[in-house]
């Protein structure tokens, strides 16, 4: 487990020396189905089923996970997936934020509820995962990792734990330089 | 795959009886080949993990019962409806392999029957669109990344 932290660190600092470039245009592609390795290529419903190819390829372009910005699909309205399927289910949305600062290390992670119930119930996450209490959760990478915390989403369906900053996307100001106070 | 080796340790035996030298020219692409052969299996190997990202297999009960196992893909379903109409609304919990789901509760409108009813989607009796993955894999989610995240079983 150690290892695989440290070694996503270290990714993430390729990333982050990498990122300083320009990015370039990122190109993307789908396996079909017939080759995906879950599918079984004798199926009958291979020509049937949707191509990930034919679904995904108009949404906006991820580098990570199905290669899509999903958050940003639902923002530009390329897709409008439905909330509830019966009228009398409410729909809640939180718009707050949440600063995590709990190591000093890495920038500070920003939490937006707002994105998170775009998909997702209040229930989905507290009192189970989280209590809802900001600071009362002993959050830590080694169990996101492990598929705890929010590893039970981002790691398999939401982006996944290679992008460092996009939880971690809050610089803290920067500490005043020697003599700064003269 | 495997023949591989063997088809180099072969080469560099036909060589044999020659210099050092000689012995060397037919070594060096013969390793040279290996390890090309082993970064391709090693390719294959990864394109086999390569289901599309968050797409769950669930085995629980197909095999056994003489079906291909159902491939459940997220991207294919979160285009259509967020997260909360299943995991909410539909009383699925958030962990492959935390839903015993029996086909009976299909038929009679209960988790994926919410929608798989010919109403909203395929119904129960399209049978192949759902099973449709490769039989003797395991239950999990495929496609993701590499850690011990919400796969496990």
């Amino acid at each position: 487990m150690r290892l695989a932290l440290t070694l996503l660190l270290v990714a993430c600092t390729a990333a982050a020396v990498h990122a300083q470039g320009t990015a370039p245009p990122i190109e993307r592609s789908w396996l079909p189905l017939a080759r995906d390795g879950v599918h079984d290529p004798r199926s009958p419903a291979i020509g049937l089923l949707q191509e990930p190819r034919e679904a995904l390829s108009g949404l906006p372009a991820d580098s990570a996970g199905n290669q899509v910005r999903w958050v940003d699909a639902l923002r530009n309205g390329s897709i409008n997936p439905r909330t509830s399927l019966r009228p009398e289910v409410e729909v809640r949305l939180l718009e707050t934020d949440i600063y995590m600062d709990r190591y000093g290390s890495l920038p500070i992670v920003r939490f937006p509820h707002r994105e998170h119930t775009l998909w997702l119930d209040c229930s989905n996450c507290h009192e189970k995962l989280f209590k809802s209490k900001a600071g009362a959760n002993d959050i830590s990478m080694l169990r996101i990792l492990q598929g705890e915390q929010c590893g039970q989403c981002h790691g398999a369906v939401a982006f996944p734990l290679t992008e460092c900053a996009r939880c971690h996307n809050t610089p803290r100001t920067p500490p005043k330089a020697a003599g700064a106070a003269r | 795959m495997r023949a591989l080796p063997q088809h180099a340790a072969h080469s560099t035996q036909g060589g044999g009886g020659g210099t050092l030298t000689r012995q060397w020219t037919l070594a060096k692409p013969a390793a040279l080949c290996a390890s090309l052969l082993a970064i391709a299996a090693l390719a294959g190997a990864c394109h086999e993990a390569r289901a599309e990202y968050g797409d769950v297999l669930l085995n629980r009960h197909s095999d056994r019962g003489g079906v291909r196992p159902v491939v459940f893909p997220h991207w294919f379903h979160r285009i259509r409806f967020r997260c909360k109409v299943c995991h909410h609304e539909l009383g699925f919990e958030m962990r492959a392999g935390a839903n015993d789901v029996r086909m009976s509760d299909i038929i009679e409108g209960r988790f994926c029957g919410m929608c798989h009813n010919g109403d909203i989607a395929w119904g129960a009796e399209r049978c192949d669109l759902c099973h449709s993955g490769r039989s003797g894999l395991k239950s999990g989610i495929y496609g993701g990344h590499q850690t011990s995240g919400p796969g496990r079983w």
